[in-house]
């Protein structure tokens, strides 16, 4: 599961019969099974491959993602859905070796295009990571540095309404209201996970990308981070990417299956879930493989 | 399952059990025999340390003790040479030495010949006038009436008090005669002399009379060399380290420049000594001893160890804090000052004072230029001549009288004092500042 956070392509490898290349087995895999593109969409991504190197991590993927709308990216290890889920705000720029090609619109404008400022589209596109990472300082210096770094207040009473909307907003605001100068690190593990969410939250950003967020947690804080979501879901636009077919199934509208860097099918969740119509998605979501 | 599987398999369990119960015995063996060579090393290093550590305490603790010999002198004009009403210039020259051997002679009138005026005249050192010069500059009212004063013992008759002469010896092999003795005895039994804390060994510079000679000089050009070395190494190093650990790209270029800074960590001292020889004296003209190059020189020499204590620091801070500041929108640079360089900052403290502790006891490259002459003044500026304590260390380990080996053992405790000193604060540095994420 770490592994794919780094070098995906380590793991493609592994999978990968003796007797066929990788590419021959995507091509095998067909057009993506349903329908990629949705009205109005927030983000929209259109022929994307992906290059670690020479090696090859995503085969020309398409696909939306929509306002108030929460999508999930499920797939066996590997996939390539973390690397996608990492080019959407640009995180992949700091992988010296990572090389993006295709288009990922964000309210129609390219983000990949030389008048995009990575640092302005990360403010508009928040992520929270795998592992809860909050920065070694007191809980309100984690979500106040966003607001601050990005003058988002005009002074230090506002920037106090920003922390504490934040915390509300995140659902942790009642278990460290009495305690904000504590340090960060001091919380539980799901504690901090939401205090990452609360972090984002505060720089007002319009979509939210979520790698894996839960899969350091225990089932009640997993829970907690769930129905979070679900809340979020009202004001922004939400892509999750999750090991767990329960979590996708439990907080997503739309549900899209990797297979090897190749996005397999994607649909409503409850017709991905139910009435899968490419074997490989189907095996996958019965377990037979992944 | 049945019954014959369960079997075989109960059988392989016990033939398992068998086996490693055999090996077992030699897997004990094997630890218990390494952890006998660890305590065999620990114990062995220890012992060095502490025979080297209580070897240079014996011989100079006598260093930071002077024995004075109690005269009254009698501040004539007619002896000094000059009058109250004199100026500063002739008071500063005044025949001091005079009074004070005519209030010896005073003490044991008997002593007529040449010779044994020069044995009696030995007991004081010749500082003895300088503290004398001193006093009657303050108050030129002093001339003609007579002052009781504490003046320190030349070199053999502190070496005499101390036990350090061998009185079974024939009195022609030793440097202190029989008469001597007897005059010493006299004075001490009428309480004349006494020995107390050697406050010139911390309050001058370097003196070719050992009990003169003192520290403080070489101690002042040991913290400005410092001062220098940590100006111009920590900040540049601290920039080539984030620089090259957050911001260069990973290539050939970087590669090599990575191999010349730990080669650079490796080069003999000495040559570092010739290249400030060869730029900084020769090619810029820059003073002779003067602790400006010395600092330059081993700023030079610090860099590299600086460089890869802080690229250490910076690599082991966890890429998740990174990720987490540059998906809030944080540009790269900030990524690195808010968060990056405060959390490697105790590891970069502690690279910084254990090169400037190897600063410190760094003796071959300052000697290439020039930091090696007998320097008396105490150094105020950058450029004033100068020297370190490892040299003066050096230079006084080459003399031969007694006072100066005492003094050389002493001023190796100091350098050491100086040394634990540092290295403590790193430890110190490295305990409150660090974080657990």
């Amino acid at each position: 599961m770490n592994k794919e956070n780094t070098i995906p392509a380590l793991d493609i490898d592994q999978q990968t019969p003796n007797e066929q290349t990788i590419e021959e087995i995507v091509a095998s895999l067909g057009d993506t099974v349903g329908e990629a593109r949705v009205e109005n969409p927030k983000m929209s991504v259109s022929g994307v491959d992906v290059f670690y190197a020479e090696k090859q991590a995503i085969f020309g993927v398409d696909l939306d993602i929509a306002n108030n709308e929460v999508i999930s990216m499920i797939g066996p290890s590997g996939c390539g859905k973390s690397t996608l889920l990492r080019c959407l705000n640009r995180m992949n720029d700091t992988i010296p070796i990572c090389r993006v090609t295709g288009e990922i619109m964000l309210d129609g404008e390219g983000i990949y295009s030389k008048d995009t400022d990575p640092v302005l589209l990360r403010a508009r596109v928040g992520m929270v990571f795998q592992k809860p990472n909050p920065f070694p300082k007191s809980i309100y210096e984690n979500v106040a540095y966003g607001p601050r770094l990005h003058g988002l207040n005009r002074n230090k009473a506002d920037l106090d309404d920003i922390v504490v909307n934040s915390l509300r907003k995140a659902g942790i605001y009642d278990e460290v209201k009495n305690r904000l100068d504590d340090a960060g690190t001091s919380l539980s593990g799901g504690q901090q996970q939401r205090l990452c969410i609360a972090r984002t939250i505060a720089c007002s950003p319009e979509v939210i990308l979520m790698d894996e967020p839960c899969s350091a947690l225990d089932p009640i804080a997993t829970a907690k981070i769930e129905e979070l979501i679900d809340e979020l879901r009202e004001n922004y636009a939400i892509a999750i990417v999750t090991h767990s077919m329960q979590q996708a199934a439990r907080v997503s509208q739309r549900t899209a299956y990797f297979h090897l860097g190749k996005l397999v099918e994607v649909g409503d969740t409850d017709t991905i879930f139910t009435n899968p119509k490419h074997e490989l998605t189907e095996k996958y979501i019965t377990g037979r493989f992944g | 399952m049945t019954e014959q599987t369960r079997q075989t398999q109960v059988q392989a369990m016990s033939d398992t059990t068998i086996r490693v119960r055999q090996s077992l015995k030699k897997r004990y063996a094997r630890e218990k025999r390494f952890r006998l060579f660890g305590m065999i090393a620990i114990i062995a290093s220890l012992t060095f340390l502490a025979v080297l550590i209580i070897s240079i305490t014996i011989r100079g603790l006598p260093a930071f003790k002077q024995t004075f010999i109690n005269l009254d002198v009698t501040l004539d004009a007619q002896t000094l040479g000059v009058d109250e009403t004199a100026d500063e210039n002739a008071l500063r020259r005044a025949n001091y030495n005079g009074a004070i051997r005519n209030s010896l002679l005073e003490l044991f009138p008997d002593v007529s010949s040449r010779k044994e005026k020069r044995a009696l005249y030995s007991f004081v050192s010749k500082g003895g006038q300088y503290d004398l010069q001193a006093q009657v500059m303050a108050d030129p009212a002093l001339i003609g009436q007579t002052v009781n004063v504490w003046l320190p013992v030349g070199d053999d008759t502190s070496g005499y008090l101390r036990g350090h002469i061998d009185t079974t010896l024939p009195e022609k092999k030793r440097r202190f005669k029989d008469n001597q003795i007897a005059w010493v005895e006299e004075l001490r039994s009428n309480g004349q002399i006494e020995t107390r804390f050697n406050s010139t060994f911390f309050s001058r510079g370097d003196s070719r009379e050992p009990e003169l000679a003192g520290i403080k000089g070489s101690l002042f050009g040991s913290l400005l060399t410092l001062l220098v070395t940590l100006t111009l190494s920590f900040p540049i190093a601290v920039a080539t380290a984030i620089y090259l650990e957050e911001f260069a790209p990973k290539n050939r270029w970087t590669d090599i420049i990575e191999v010349n800074i730990n080669n650079l960590a490796a080069v003999p001292s000495i040559v570092f000594g010739l290249l400030g020889l060869a730029i900084f004296i020769n090619f810029f003209q820059l003073p002779r001893s003067a602790p400006i190059v010395g600092g330059l020189v081993l700023s030079l020499m610090t860099l590299p160890t600086i460089i890869i204590s802080a690229r250490a620091a910076l690599k082991s801070v966890p890429p998740s804090i990174r990720d987490a500041a540059l998906g809030l929108g944080a540009s790269r640079l900030q990524v690195v000052f808010h968060h990056v360089l405060p959390l490697a900052m105790p590891g970069i403290l502690t690279g910084t004072i254990i090169g400037m502790a190897q600063a410190l006891g760094e003796t071959a490259p300052l000697l290439m230029i020039g930091m090696v002459a007998f320097i008396v003044d105490v150094p105020t500026t950058l450029t004033d001549p100068a020297t370190v304590l490892p040299v003066q260390i050096f230079q006084w380990a080459d003399l031969p009288e007694k006072g100066f080996v005492e003094k050389t053992s002493a001023a190796i405790m100091v350098l050491l004092g100086f040394l634990i000193l540092m290295n403590a604060t790193a430890v110190f540095l490295r305990r409150k500042f660090e974080r657990k994420w």
